[in-house]
């Protein structure tokens, strides 16, 4: 006969496990969707995508002032492309917040850069660009020389007239840093692990327990002793083993068909896409406990999937979009997750950077967590 | 052994948003009785099933059930009974075995092996037993349901409405094997709109919009209501009875085979009328005792589907 009631019960979670891996290997069209996906989508967007974004933030480090530097800045910043939001004094501080995203650009002005130009000696400003994601500064500096060209000109009268008229009296040096190429692949497909795995993600967890209760066998398994916590991780760590082979396809693919750079700490890489895995699972197992059918399910999937892939800062710059999408995109956990893998793999980023992101992540998860346990105890009575 | 019902519940209510489903339901199943349990669809029969093996909890009421709480103790009584739903709830995308293996496995059984292999040889299908099970016929669905939920040797077989769908010879088949578990000792209770099942039943309960309206031993239900029944046959049996039906004080005519069961509530009133139609010649009436056939169609007669409105139950 049966052994007494115990609250936890590895036999019955390891049955609820196997018989989900036998029904994922049965249904062939989802099992065709969790591999070829990732890969087609790989294909697809790595290819295709391309935007071009205004007011990107951008730092200055000043070591020298006079009209000719506020001449080209408030024509930088009257281009729209850039939009200063303060100052350095030092390049690591510069390079830090090129690493950690809060500028994409940043600008130096040389020490007495006012008196060489009037010397006619030929200065250098420096524009060091965050260029892992060219699309959003490649606009800005392609732009940049007729931008700083027009403002001078219209600018600098008087006695500084002479030093106006082409050609120009100093030069811009554009440093495109983390893909010095500027090659768009490089950008967009660190981003595509985040649209894949939640796409997959989110989508199958909804589907495959939606489908317990669409057919009716949701009533077989409560009949049974089983508890929820046992159905809960049973039915969900099969499809954190599938988030981890996409991830495992994509690592190799972004590696030998794209040739995008690993830079950064692997661990900072594999904990912060095992709380995405997390987050996105837990979201499908809330969707499943609003819907009826999987029709359903597949509906509000993709309805959470959009803004992922529009509003994350995948598709469109972050920085250029309206601050209601941005604060929007925040709660979106892929919006964390394409900056922790974006910093990662192009940055060489570790632990410490990624701390706000997975500190994002992990609010959102815990927010998600408790609505679905909340509503799953309601649905079994 | 004492003689503690195997089911006993006290106002029993549930309710869905605002419409009370299950309305102060008392029932106690005799251990070892198969109990057929009536009403049309809609009639809170499903429901009620799942509140006494603890799937649901009521809004009000307890009981017990194999001597636990069904309030508290919902696990322990999962463990003892077997649950076999309106709708095939197994995997239809296992096989056959891996289903069995499945359900074995939640009950945590040893000799998990043997006790597969040993029902999959009950049900004779140890030769399919890699065929998925959602390829099977409505028949051999319905016997592998009843096989999973006895993998654990169940005291309790809840049974809802097991046999729709399934055509006559797997249905008789079906009874054979639920008489001959009844006869272990393992407690039936069946929910079921079919009068064949319901005749096989030792216990009937009757209900209706949620209400128990009757409940008691098989053979004492037709007395209970208080039916009598009449014999009649005759050349055009077809117009006596579309005009007995528009005859007052008959309350249901039934068609058997060549003969008419006229049944009525008021004695009085249907012995005037058969008198009156006997003279008349063209029609010989017999007083006969009402059975459960006769009062198994005037229950269900009574209402038809629950689920329309707040209509009169029977």
């Amino acid at each position: 006969m049966s052994a007494k009631p115990s609250l936890f019960s590895f036999a019955r979670f390891g049955a609820v496990l196997i018989k989900e891996f036998i029904q994922m290997r049965r249904d062939h069209v989802t099992f065709a969707m969790m591999i070829g996906l990732p890969i087609m989508q790989l294909i697809l967007f790595g290819f295709a995508i391309n935007s071009d974004p205004k007011n990107l933030p951008t730092l200055i480090e000043m070591a020298d002032e006079g009209p000719v530097v506020r001449a080209i800045l408030s024509g930088m910043e009257n281009s729209e492309y850039f939009q200063f939001t303060g100052v350095v004094t030092d390049q690591a501080a510069g390079d830090l917040a090129l690493r950690d995203g809060t500028a994409n650009f940043v600008v130096v002005i040389p020490p007495d850069f006012e008196r060489d130009v009037i010397r006619g000696l030929h200065p250098d400003i420096l524009v060091t660009a965050d260029a892992s994601d060219p699309s959003a500064v490649g606009g800005a500096v392609g732009a940049l020389n007729g931008i700083v060209q027009v403002a001078i000109a219209e600018t600098l009268t008087g006695p500084l007239h002479a030093v106006a008229g082409a050609p120009m009296p100093f030069s811009i040096s554009v440093h495109r840093q983390y893909n010095p190429e500027g090659r768009t692949a490089t950008n967009i497909v660190p981003g595509l692990l985040a649209i894949i795995l939640s796409m997959t993600m989110v989508l199958i967890t909804a589907v495959a327990i939606v489908r317990e209760n669409e057919k009716g066998t949701m009533e077989t398994l409560i009949a049974t002793p089983v508890r929820p916590l046992e159905v809960m991780l049973g039915k969900i760590l099969p499809y954190v083993i599938v988030g981890y082979v996409q991830t495992f396809v994509f690592l190799i693919a972004a590696k030998l068909i794209f040739a995008v750079p690993f830079e950064g700490s692997p661990l900072a890489f594999f904990l912060g896409f095992n709380l995405f895995i997390i987050v996105n699972l837990a979201l499908g197992f809330l969707i499943s406990t609003v819907t009826r059918n999987q029709m359903q399910a597949m509906q509000i999937s993709f309805f959470t999937i959009l803004p992922s892939v529009l509003l994350s800062g995948f598709m469109f710059p972050f920085a250029g979009m309206p601050g209601w999408a941005q604060a929007l995109g925040t709660a979106i956990p892929a919006t964390h997750f394409l900056r922790v893998v974006r910093k990662v793999m192009l940055k060489g980023a570790g632990l410490p950077e990624i701390s706000s992101d997975m500190l994002a992540m992990g609010i959102i998860m815990a927010v998600i967590v408790t609505i679905a346990l909340l509503r799953y105890r309601q649905t079994l009575d | 052994m004492s003689e503690m019902p195997a089911i006993s519940v006290k106002g029993l209510t549930k309710q869905f948003g605002d419409k009370v489903v299950v309305d102060h339901l008392d029932m106690d199943v005799p251990r070892g009785a198969i109990y057929g349990f009536l009403g049309p669809n809609g009639s809170g029969k499903t429901t009620t099933i799942r509140m006494m093996c603890g799937l649901l909890t009521p809004d009000a009421g307890d009981g017990q059930c194999l001597g636990l709480d069904i309030l508290t103790e919902s696990s322990a009584i999962k463990e003892q009974v077997g649950y076999m739903t309106q709708k095939f709830s197994l995997y239809e995308d296992l096989s056959i075995r891996e289903n069995l293996d499945f359900m074995a496995r939640m009950y945590r059984l040893d000799r998990r092996r043997q006790r597969v292999d040993a029902a999959l040889d009950d049900l004779g299908l140890a030769d399919r037993q890699h065929q998925l099970a959602g390829t099977l016929s409505g028949g051999w669905k319905q016997r592998l349901a009843l096989a999973a939920c006895l993998l654990h040797e169940p005291k309790l077989l809840l049974l809802d409405e097991p046999t729709a769908g399934v055509d006559p010879k797997a249905r008789r088949d079906f009874w054979d094997e639920i008489r001959r578990l009844s006869a272990e000792g393992v407690t039936v209770l069946v929910s079921t709109h079919y009068m064949d099942e319901a005749v096989q039943c030792d216990f009937i309960a009757y209900i209706a919009y949620g209400k128990k309206l009757i409940s008691g031993a098989a053979s004492e239900i037709p007395g209970m209501i208080g039916l009598h029944t009449w014999r009649v046959d005759g050349p055009k049996l077809t117009a006596l009875e579309a005009e007995l039906r528009n005859t007052e004080g008959v309350e249901q005519v039934a068609r058997f085979g060549a003969v008419l069961h006229v049944s009525g509530t008021n004695e009085k009133r249907l012995r005037e009328i058969a008198a009156e139609m006997s003279a008349g010649g063209k029609s010989n009436w017999t007083e006969k005792k009402a059975e459960l056939e006769e009062a198994f169609i005037y229950l269900m007669a009574g209402a038809s589907d629950n689920f329309a409105g707040n209509g009169e139950a029977a």
